[in-house]
């Protein structure tokens, strides 16, 4: 080691980050070049093993990251500037800290002597992001880079998965230093997460499950975080236990939608059959999901006469909102491995067909009814269209968020996990455009739609340059109805009906808007015309911006207002004017 | 229960609240302490009082010692919260322990002359309370012990012309042969 211009392991910081990318299997970056990142882009010219897509805003990079990760179970990584690109990035980084999404991002930063200095796009990234990362890291030194780097992808994909952030002063991309390859020293001794569940736990757990009455199944995104594994458990678990399923948005997918036993989603736009299995089962078994507000309306009336079991790997899950009877921490596989070989050597399928029947009861009131018209098309006639079009097909889906998103989950059947990519816990409106972007980037040959309102659509339209530059023909499904229609919705029912500023004025003409991108723009107003419509959508092999105008004033139901709990859902037979008027000033009147 | 029309569900906790103490040990890197007070603003629970000092500075290792008040339930989110803080290595519950020793040291500065200056002095001793700088007209004393102890001290000095105090916050640390 006397000559160290000779040691391959001796480079520059910017070299180092390249090396590190290409040592965790990442061939695929999203970002955007600025002043404290030119020897990172200098590195990534000069190469090229690890793909750099460019996109038209830094919240792209991110949302484009975290389609890829979803899409993949692989980190998504996002490389973005200093200053505007760093705080650009604090969106993309929350909604992938609330969806628990393996997102690593490296950002530039001033020169180490002008930090604190408000130098040209300094800012506090690290204070800045660090209560939207799982951890970040302000490298001060090129010989600490490596170590960062790695630690920094193992944080962000084990245990419960999670954004990163390292930021990297220019003048460390320039230093020299030694590079060395992952290894476990890597990583802080305190970040040890628990994958395994304890069996006293896991046994208990059995027993309840064993002696279940009215059980229900209760998975969340967790299991598809988990791999592939957990998803092939929990449904062997469905098919030995017989019982129930019903997921959260996020875990759409793990159980097939076509699957016998399947409820459909819970929660606030949930079916009713799964809200009332919920609200009157005697076992709840949770896994991976969290008790989040949008699925269980009033707490104090959640579920009130069921034992519940919780599986997650973040002890921080357990009774946050919902106080559980039997927590186990851990993996949602391993866990879900354990629980099966216990219940199938000491337990048997219970006798639950009184409880199968009373959920066929409440299945029979068919709480995703709507009318279909002649005149205009209903928002869910188009995604069940859309559904039936790309059935069987290698189809990604993902979506803004509003109505559109929750029709979307409701109408269209996910069969297998990592096929549904939607901002569940942040609301992001405007992540399903860029989303697609990562998604397409990462399965190149597969059919990636975003099913997109026309308002969250305009949030980050400009990505459609970066679609048409890297030639990736993702399909963007706009259910256009001219309003922020959940926003519009809530107003209706909660606000007198004052429709304040969630009208669309002044929509653009998305055809033309298509074809200044040098994207297909399609656009269908009638029902008749909508399947062959479709159909020219998924045949054309570049990106479309696809203008569905619907029925303006559709409302999504069913629905828990607010206040209600799971066995006060309106459902949509009864929500004429009058009853949701009635259902919501319930609500108001006890104020 | 009272209920705006909300997207939320507005709803009120009666559970009483505790006041439990926290020793953290943490790694001590930068940005460490940003991390868990931005947890307790972040996520709004409260700091009654915190210490932080390197206690073994080897194996760069901080104690942290955070004094919280919360409903129980919201008191286990703070710890599992702390506790999957990546340079958290423990959290312990010296409250929950009921084996623990926790003392604050106060600097109080009082000022006064004739019979306040003399009562000052016959009380600072009751308290055993040292005596680090004197003038003429003013005392500044030492004290150690419990809140409560200290607390009372204060209450005390008040009407014989209490000037200013600085507290150091508490520590804590279990009793027996044990380490955390």
């Amino acid at each position: 080691m006397s000559d160290k211009s000779h040691d391959p392991n001796q480079m520059t910081g910017a070299a180092m980050i390249v090396r590190a990318l290409i040592d965790h299997g990442v061939t695929d970056i999203f970002g955007y070049p600025g002043g404290a990142v030119l020897p990172i882009y200098d590195e990534i010219f000069q190469q090229s093993e690890v793909q750099h897509i460019l996109v038209r805003h830094e919240q792209g990079a991110g949302h484009a990251a975290e389609g890829y990760a979803r899409s993949t179970g692989k980190p998504g990584v996002a490389l973005v500037t200093s200053g505007p690109g760093a705080t650009n990035m604090v969106t993309p980084l929350t909604d992938a800290l609330m969806d628990s999404i393996p997102l690593v991002c490296i950002s530039g930063q001033v020169p180490t002597h002008l930090i604190g200095n408000d130098a040209f796009q300094e800012c506090d990234t690290v204070g800045i992001t660090r209560p939207c990362t799982k951890h970040n890291w302000l490298v001060r030194d090129v010989n600490d880079l490596a170590k960062v780097l790695h630690e920094a992808f193992y944080v962000a994909t084990t245990g419960r998965p999670g954004p990163v952030l390292v930021d990297v002063p220019k003048d460390v991309q320039f230093a020299t230093g030694t590079y060395h390859p992952p290894r476990k020293s890597d990583v802080h001794r305190s970040y040890a997460p628990r994958v395994k569940g304890d069996a006293t736990q896991i046994r208990k757990a059995v027993s309840l499950l064993a002696s279940a009455k009215r059980p229900v199944i209760y998975s969340g995104g967790g299991v598809i975080n988990s791999g592939p594994e957990a998803t092939k458990l929990l449904r062997e678990l469905v098919e030995v236990t017989g019982f129930p399923i019903t997921s959260t948005l996020m875990g759409l997918g793990a159980y097939p939608a076509s699957g016998k036993n399947w409820l459909g989603m819970l929660g606030m736009h949930g079916t009713y059959e799964a809200n009332m299995t919920m609200h009157d089962c005697d076992v709840m078994l949770c896994v991976g999901a969290r008790f989040d507000d949008r699925i269980t309306g009033r707490v104090d009336a959640f579920s009130p006469g069921s034992k519940k079991i919780h599986i997650d790997i973040d002890p921080s899950s357990i009774n946050k909102n919902i106080r559980v009877d039997v927590p186990i921490i851990g993996d949602c596989g391993n866990i879900l491995g354990d629980i099966l070989q216990v219940f199938k050597a000491e337990a048997k399928k219970p006798d639950i067909k009184a409880w199968w029947q009373q959920i066929a009861q409440w299945r029979a009131r068919n709480s995703l009814y709507y009318k279909k018209s002649n005149d205009v098309i209903l928002p869910q006639h188009a995604i069940q269209s859309l559904f039936e079009a790309t059935r069987g097909k290698d189809t990604y889906i993902t979506t803004e968020v509003g109505q559109h998103q929750m029709w979307a989950a409701q109408f269209y059947g996910f069969e297998e996990p990592h096929r549904w990519m939607t901002s569940g816990g942040l609301g992001t409106m405007g992540y399903g455009l860029p989303a697609a972007v990562g998604v397409q980037v990462a399965h190149p040959d597969s059919l990636v739609i975003d099913i997109a309102g026309d308002a969250s659509v305009q949030m980050t339209i400009q990505e459609m340059s970066t679609a048409v530059q890297y030639e990736l023909p993702i399909k963007i499904f706009i259910l256009n109805n001219q309003y922020m229609g959940m926003v519009r919705q809530w107003q209706q029912l909660l606000h007198g009906n004052r429709l304040s500023h969630s009208y669309s004025e002044a929509l653009p003409d998305f055809v033309k808007l298509a074809e200044a991108y040098g994207a297909v723009g399609l656009q269908v107003t009638k029902p008749a015309d909508l399947d062959g419509a479709i159909k020219e959508m998924i045949a054309v092999k570049r990106p479309v911006l696809f203008d569905c105008r619907v029925a303006a004033l559709e409302n999504c139901f069913p629905m828990i207002p607010s206040g209600k709990a799971h066995n006060e859902m309106l459902l949509p037979e009864q929500a004429n004017d009058e009853a949701t008027a009635r259902a919501f000033a319930g609500g108001k009147a006890l104020v | 229960m009272n209920q705006p029309a909300s997207a939320y569900f507005i709803e009120e906790r009666h559970d009483p609240n505790e006041t439990h103490t926290l020793a953290v040990l943490v790694q001590n890197e930068p940005g460490v302490l940003a991390r868990v007070i931005g947890l307790f603003s972040g996520r709004g629970y409260n700091i009654e009082s915190l210490t932080v000092s390197e206690t073994e500075a080897q194996k760069h290792l901080s104690r942290i010692t955070i004094v919280t008040t919360g409903t129980p339930m919201v008191i286990a989110q703070i710890k599992h919260q702390l506790d999957r803080m990546v340079p958290v290595y423990q959290v312990v519950d010296m409250t929950q322990t009921r084996r623990s020793i926790e003392r604050e040291l106060a600097m109080v500065k009082v000022r006064g002359q004739g019979e306040h200056r003399v009562e000052a002095l016959r009380l600072a001793d009751a308290f055993r309370a040292r005596v680090i700088d004197a003038t003429t007209e003013s005392f500044v004393f030492e004290l150690t012990g419990n809140t409560d102890k200290i607390n009372q001290f204060i209450d005390l000095m008040r009407p014989l012309g209490l000037v200013e105090v600085s507290r150091t916050g508490v520590a804590a640390i279990g009793r027996g042969p044990e380490g955390m």
